[in-house]
């Protein structure tokens, strides 16, 4: 599609949205939102782009193949699980590590967070992979 | 223990990974992939070794308690069919070195294969129905996938049916997940055989475990419901129908005997005739299907058919055994142990001689250029080893005596005669006979009579290559041949570790201890509730309590 309004709010949308996709991300821990929705949201992020500036632009922005993305997502979902392996514990147990940043309170962080940016990355990857090759095609 | 449970279902899952990562590096994804198998296997017998004391070890994922979590649970028959899985998983993959073509592997072959094998691990060790569902679509996925790798158009049309029966089955399974979770408020497996054991309308349940039945049924390819399997097997590549007719079906059979001997045991006379009646017309139909084909290929995927039947025979015998001798008593849960015994020994020694015949299907086509057995001939001359081997697989899928096939036929028919289903085992003896007919078959025509003139003129092996890669394809062929034959000459081991299977699948009291653990007092009192808040009392305070200061 040659708009150029079309490319100048691309520009500006695209970081939007995928910010936005990663406050999704992190509120999925205690309220709706989480990994799978949060790469929904980045995949028609990527897909805007796509429509404004063509397919091959998506590929170049992205950098690795994105078989790559998918491995990295879905080995982050993996390795999660066994930092609950520690202590005996069982496979996926959380396991948190909290400080405290000035100005901002306690923050934790654990394994569950990692298990999620690996499902977001996955779906991300998926996503785009299926709609860039369908994309392709026409 | 917490890793023993896991690691058959994390070894595939991260190759799986490793493989897509190095999607463009075909030769990384083989040394991954072996790899992988390798892992694989040394955990499947590492499983198998914490069993081996007929303990039923359990591991909670994340910690949640059961029946509140996921359990994964591995007794006796789960650690026997994950040592199967590690067993074919290495084969498959050092075959198919040899035997897959370029562009399916740079297409995520090997990724797609250790992640049926992923899927395989983890339904046979879930103690969590919803979980099986998701390990049966995972299966489901990539399956249908491999699959259709390639595109050809025949791959295309029997894949279709594939999916279309799967898929449908797989709408049944949770639709029965529904009803049952609705009949009951639970999805533990353990859980669910306590709820269901008190269920005051036992009609109702019955009716839920026939909808599993058929979901099953369609996996299995059991007798009314079997039409998509020769119908797809013979289609793709040899080393992947092998992968199936050695796994995927004895994934559908163990969720039968799974559900059948922990929840559904209310009505046994009445499942247990229909699974008589499903069991022997599998193994009719199925070998009647294989008589009429002349393709190596499709004749031993009606087989699987026909053998799945076998494999059913063992819980129907069992199911009629306890039925006929209400209340229990000794004799026939003596009976009922030796007949789910013979079909643990049946779905291991099916799993590698049924593998291994349409790997040597794959090894004949390679050398004789067809497995149209019209067109071939005489190639007891040219290739004496891999007539043996064929022999050794052949004999042994028939049940000719020292070979598993012939203990697992043994056991069955004993346990049949005991408990009185004497038209199930008139049934299974004549099957045999067939069986060995459609054996001969094969051998006599392709092995044994001159090379007819239509005969292609066989692809060279010549060089390096090509040597190394009728090495790969040969070498997993000879160790299942000998395994087949060890293991019926030392049937020994095989037959006490089936035994303890058969008897570990009767006493559900002990599955469910083991799964619920300090929890199973509460489960069975029905008071699991107090662990969410145990500051509320039980259901019926009693009004003197209240009273006092």
């Amino acid at each position: 599609m040659n708009s150029i309004i079309l490319r100048t709010a691309t520009r500006f949308m695209l970081p939007l949205l995928i910010i936005f996709s990663i406050i999704v991300l992190l509120r999925g821990h205690n309220q709706p939102g989480g990994g799978f929705v949060g790469g929904l949201l980045a995949t028609s992020a990527f897909m805007l782009y796509a429509m404004a500036f063509g397919v091959p632009a998506v590929y170049r922005i992205l950098r690795l193949p994105l078989t790559t993305y998918i491995a990295v997502g879905l080995g982050m979902a993996l390795v999660s699980g066994l930092p609950g392996l520690i202590e005996g514990s069982p496979f996926l147990y959380g396991q948190w590590v909290g400080f405290t940043v000035t100005g901002f309170g306690e923050l934790k962080i654990g394994t569950p967070l990692l298990f999620d940016i690996g499902v977001y990355l996955t779906v991300l990857s998926v996503c785009l992979l299926i709609l860039l090759t369908l994309a392709e095609d026409s | 223990m917490n890793l023993t449970v896991v690691a058959p279902i994390l070894i595939p899952l991260a190759t799986t990974v490793l493989c897509i990562g190095l999607w463009k590096d075909r030769l990384m994804q083989r040394v991954v992939s072996v790899a992988g198998a390798v892992s694989l296997l040394g955990a499947a017998i590492s499983l198998m070794m914490a069993t081996d004391d007929g303990q039923i070890v359990t591991t909670n994922a994340a910690g949640w308690p059961a029946p509140f979590g996921i359990t994964l649970v591995a007794d006796t028959i789960s650690a026997m069919l994950v040592l199967l899985n590690g067993v074919i998983a290495l084969a498959i993959v050092i075959y198919s070195i040899g035997a897959i073509d370029r562009k399916r592997e740079s297409f995520g072959y090997h990724p797609l294969v250790h992640a049926v094998l992923a899927a395989c691990s983890g339904a046979f060790l879930t103690g969590d129905i919803f979980n099986m569902y998701v390990w049966f679509e995972i299966m489901l996925l990539a399956s249908f996938v491999l699959l259709t790798l390639g595109g050809e158009r025949g791959q295309l049309e029997g894949a279709i049916k594939y999916v279309t029966l799967n898929l449908l089955s797989s709408g049944i399974f949770l639709a029965a997940i529904g009803l049952l979770y609705g009949m009951t408020g639970t999805l533990n497996l353990a859980h669910l055989s306590i709820v269901l054991d008190r269920a005051e309308n036992p009609g109702a349940i019955t009716a839920v475990s026939m909808l599993f039945l058929v979901a099953f049924g369609i996996k299995a390819a059991v007798f009314p419901l079997f039409f998509w399997l020769p119908a797809s097997y013979h289609t793709p590549p040899v080393a992947i129908t092998a992968l199936f007719a050695g796994l995927l079906t004895k994934v559908g059979v163990y969720s039968i005997l799974r559900t059948f001997t922990l929840l559904f045991d209310q009505q046994m006379e009445i499942t247990a005739t229909v699974l008589m009646w499903i069991s022997g017309l599998t193994m009719v139909t199925g070998v009647l299907g294989a008589a009429c084909q002349f393709e190596i290929r499709r004749i031993l995927a009606f087989h699987s058919v026909s053998q799945i039947g076998y494999m059913l025979m063992g819980l129907a015998v069992a199911l009629y055994a306890m039925a006929r001798a209400q209340p229990d008593t000794e004799a026939a849960r003596q009976t009922a142990a030796i007949a789910l015994a013979g079909s643990a020994m049946f779905l291991l020694h099916h799993g590698i001689v049924k593998g291994n015949l349409f790997l040597i299907s794959g090894l004949v086509q390679r050398l004789a250029g067809t497995s149209e057995l019209k067109h071939l001939g005489g190639l007891v001359k040219t290739h004496p080893w891999t007539g043996v081997l064929f022999l050794c697989s052949a004999l042994s899928l028939a049940g000719i005596p020292i070979s598993t096939g012939f203990w697992g036929k043994f056991v069955l028919v004993k346990s049949g005669l005991a408990s009185g289903a004497f038209a199930l085992v008139a049934a299974s003896l004549g099957v045999g006979i067939l069986t060995l007919y459609s054996m001969t078959k094969i051998w006599a025509e392709a092995f044994w009579k001159e090379p007819p003139e239509t005969m292609p003129e066989p692809p060279p092996v010549r060089g390096v290559a090509d040597r190394r890669q009728v090495a790969c394809m040969a070498a997993p062929i000879v160790v299942l041949a000998g395994a087949t034959i060890a293991l019926g000459v030392f049937v020994d081991p095989l037959y006490r570790t089936a035994l303890r299977a058969g008897e570990q699948m009767l006493d559900s009291q002990a599955y469910q201890r083991a799964v619920l653990g300090e929890n199973y007092d509460r489960a069975v009192a029905g008071t699991l509730h107090e662990l969410a808040n145990p500051a509320i009392p039980g259901p019926t305070p009693t009004p003197e309590q209240e009273d006092k200061p």
